[in-house]
């Protein structure tokens, strides 16, 4: 393990202009006018990256994520602190940034190679390779100004993971593209992973974090507020979330809800597979509210084994106590931990009202002989 | 994830690779090693930039020999003909000349603007930024030495053969040429985030020092007189383009045209008068003396402009 990124009490400050005076005669008549406000977007950030780790950065908009990732790329000059790098990085900014639309997709892919740092031999020998990854071979002579918005981010992805970085640098762009292209992508992040090398993948997104991650850092208005593994961090995320959007909320509907625990009938998470379990849902509530009900279980790798609410009957919280119950009349999971979220959503199920992420972690036993993640219970027999 | 990570190897080991520190303020040193080890991509750029003036025109390459053609052509017409300058064959005088100022005026007029053109760039993708301006002038320096392959298919066609003993001051000339261009590249494109009057401004300026240069005049027949009266000649000389001209113009203009005073039979017996009054009139060694001297102090402002710009460029997310 060696540490690749370090980054020291990174602190942001933009100047935010209210009114802009930027020609000649404007400065000369207004100086001194012209309001200027000073905007701390990153607020002492340290922390660091090692070879072999995949951390995600979440927070939602406006919480200096973005910020972040350009003073690690160097595009952005940190107003104070330092961050060290070590290795090659390439960073996925925003696809095709450096495109020149003029060009043919071939001199493009030599152009953005040089600004990603790369030289023209190296570019040179993974030629082939950017053109097999991005599919677009028949076009790669034409100009790029003819290119879809498809093709051209494609080819900038290509470069961009084919250049053999040792750091590679996403942010949100796994959101353009076909499901096809985006499902190698993912591909491309896995091999990356297990070759070792090291991803700082930026998103708010918190399912994709948990699918690629191995640790997450959490941003919110410029501040550190987490850095953990990927669940203790998405659990710290969703909860300030919550926290802000209270403070938000001028109804008071959300601070009126919260989830307190999950319990069973017998006090344990234990379950054999291919039995049944029952959950109460303990909510407190400070007044009446009717809407619905949401479940999710998902494997410690990230992945969403299952989502269900409580199917157009309405879950009527009383002010006080409550308790909600859920039935799982047969679980087919095979052997692991699969951790359950539970929450309360309006009616319509556009607003959360009330989340607890990982509020119970169940363990399933199971001495079958299938593997993978549930029980289908196959026979195989010949006709 | 956890279990999954001991089963990683090691691809390459980055034990022994050096942290780069990306910082609030860098050095001048580390400023400059950056511009080096980006090389590549500003010959990319550069070579970008080449293909993209002429893409899709029909005679490409060839406008950047036929646009100054042309302007040679006019003033030609204009100076030698009409208006009458007494400058004894012009055509090649005024040649040396616009060789020089195509280098300084395209690069200059070309880098003003560039970093908020290109400031989609400048937000998205780390480099230098300075490079985008020394592409410009990096393609300029392009034209100019296709102008100059020009200018000796000329000088070979009309038989008029350089003074080949001048020839070793043309690359300091051209190296002070260079960095200045370069110095004054880099600082209007970094001041013209902040005023992006500099756009319009820039030409203006232009247009004056083409005139106040030694182009479509000579500095010692029109101006020198006038200015020794009053012991103010070290002015013109402010002017760094000046100097490079003269070197330009002595080292392919002056020698050769004392040489074939047959050519000229209205002057005759006055050729040689003549010349001196059209350039100064110093030996070798003083052009030798003055071209370093300007090389010394132009890489000094080179380094002056990389300075401030490095100041200029802390604040140019909030500008752009």
């Amino acid at each position: 393990m060696t540490t690749v990124i370090k980054v020291e009490g990174i602190s942001k400050t933009f100047k935010i202009h209210h009114e802009r005076h930027q020609s000649l005669k404007e400065r000369l008549l207004h100086p001194r006018t012209g309001s200027t406000e000073m905007f701390n977007a990153l607020n002492d950030i340290s922390f660091s990256v090692d070879t072999n780790e995949t951390v995600g950065l979440v927070g939602h908009n406006g919480s200096g994520k973005s910020t972040l990732l350009k003073c690690i790329c160097g595009v952005l000059q940190p107003t104070s602190g330092q961050i060290h790098i070590r290795g090659s990085l390439a960073a996925l900014l925003e696809l095709g940034a450096g495109f020149q639309p003029e060009l043919s997709g071939r001199d493009n892919v030599f152009l953005y190679g040089a600004m990603l740092g790369f030289s023209k031999k190296m570019v040179e020998g993974i030629f082939d390779d950017v053109v097999g990854f991005s599919e677009i071979e028949n076009f790669i002579d034409t100009q790029v100004k003819f290119y879809s918005s498809g093709m051209y981010v494609r080819l900038a992805f290509a470069v961009a993971v084919n250049v053999d970085p040792d750091i590679l640098v996403v942010d949100e762009v796994l959101a353009v593209g076909d499901e096809r292209f985006q499902a190698k992508c993912i591909d491309r992040i896995r091999t990356f992973q297990d070759e070792g090398r090291s991803i700082l993948f930026v998103t708010h997104n918190a399912d994709q974090v948990r699918a690629i991650c191995d640790r997450a850092i959490v941003l919110d208005g410029g501040h550190m507020i987490a850095d953990g593994p990927t669940h203790e961090s998405l659990r710290i995320f969703r909860e300030h979330l919550m926290d802000s959007a209270a403070e938000h909320d001028r109804s008071g509907l959300l601070a009126s809800i919260s989830i307190d625990s999950i319990t069973t009938p017998s006090g344990s998470f234990d379950v054999r597979s291919g039995a049944g379990m029952h959950f109460d849902v303990n909510i407190t509530s400070h007044g009446a509210y009717s809407g619905n009900f949401v479940m999710e279980i998902f494997t410690r790798n990230g992945l969403l084994v299952s989502r269900s609410d409580a199917k157009g009957s309405p879950v009527n919280l009383k002010p006080g106590q409550n308790c909600v119950g859920i039935d799982l009349a047969q679980i087919p999971l095979l052997d692991g931990i699969y951790d359950v979220n539970v929450g309360v959503v309006d009616p319509r199920g556009n607003t959360v009202i009330a989340w607890r992420e990982q509020a119970a972690s169940i363990q399933v036993t199971y001495d079958g002989r299938e593997g993978g993640l549930v029980e289908l219970g196959a026979a195989i027999h010949q006709q | 994830m956890s279990d999954g990570s001991s089963t990683r190897v090691d691809r390459r080991s980055l034990e022994d690779d050096a942290f780069r520190v990306v910082s609030a303020r860098d050095s001048l040193a580390t400023r400059l090693r950056n511009l080096w080890n980006r090389r590549e991509l500003l010959f990319s750029l550069i070579r970008s930039d080449i293909r993209i003036k002429y893409k899709n025109s029909a005679l490409g390459i060839v406008w950047s020999m036929l646009t100054p053609s042309l302007f040679l052509a006019i003033y030609w017409l204009v100076f030698a003909k009409f208006l009458k300058n007494g400058i004894p064959n012009f055509v090649v005088y005024l040649f040396a000349g616009m060789v020089v100022w195509n280098m300084f005026n395209t690069s200059l007029s070309t880098a003003t603007g560039v970093i908020v053109v290109r400031s989609g760039l400048v937000k998205k993708v780390s480099f230098p930024r300075e490079i985008l301006a020394l592409a410009n002038v990096g393609a300029a320096t392009f034209y100019f030495f296709i102008q100059l392959c020009v200018f000796g298919l000329y000088l070979l066609v009309v038989q008029h053969s350089p003074d080949y003993a001048y020839f070793w001051l043309l690359p300091i000339a051209f190296a002070a040429l260079y960095f200045f261009t370069a110095a004054l590249a880099i600082l209007m494109s970094a001041i013209t985030v902040y005023m992006r009057d500099m756009e319009h401004f820039i030409l203006i300026i232009l247009q004056l020092w083409f005139f106040m240069s030694p182009i479509v005049y000579s500095y010692e027949h029109s101006i020198a007189p006038q200015l020794h009266a009053h012991g103010l000649a070290w002015l013109y000389f402010l002017n760094p383009i000046t100097l490079i001209m003269l070197t330009f113009q002595r080292t392919f203009y002056v020698a050769t045209y004392a040489a074939s005073t047959t050519q000229t039979q209205i002057v005759n017996h006055h050729v040689v008068p003549v010349i001196l009054k059209i350039l100064p009139s110093w030996p070798m060694s003083t052009y030798c003396y003055l071209d370093l001297a300007l090389l010394g102090i132009m890489i000094v402002f080179f380094l002056l402009a990389e300075v401030l710009f490095g100041h200029l460029q802390g604040n140019f997310e909030s500008e752009l």
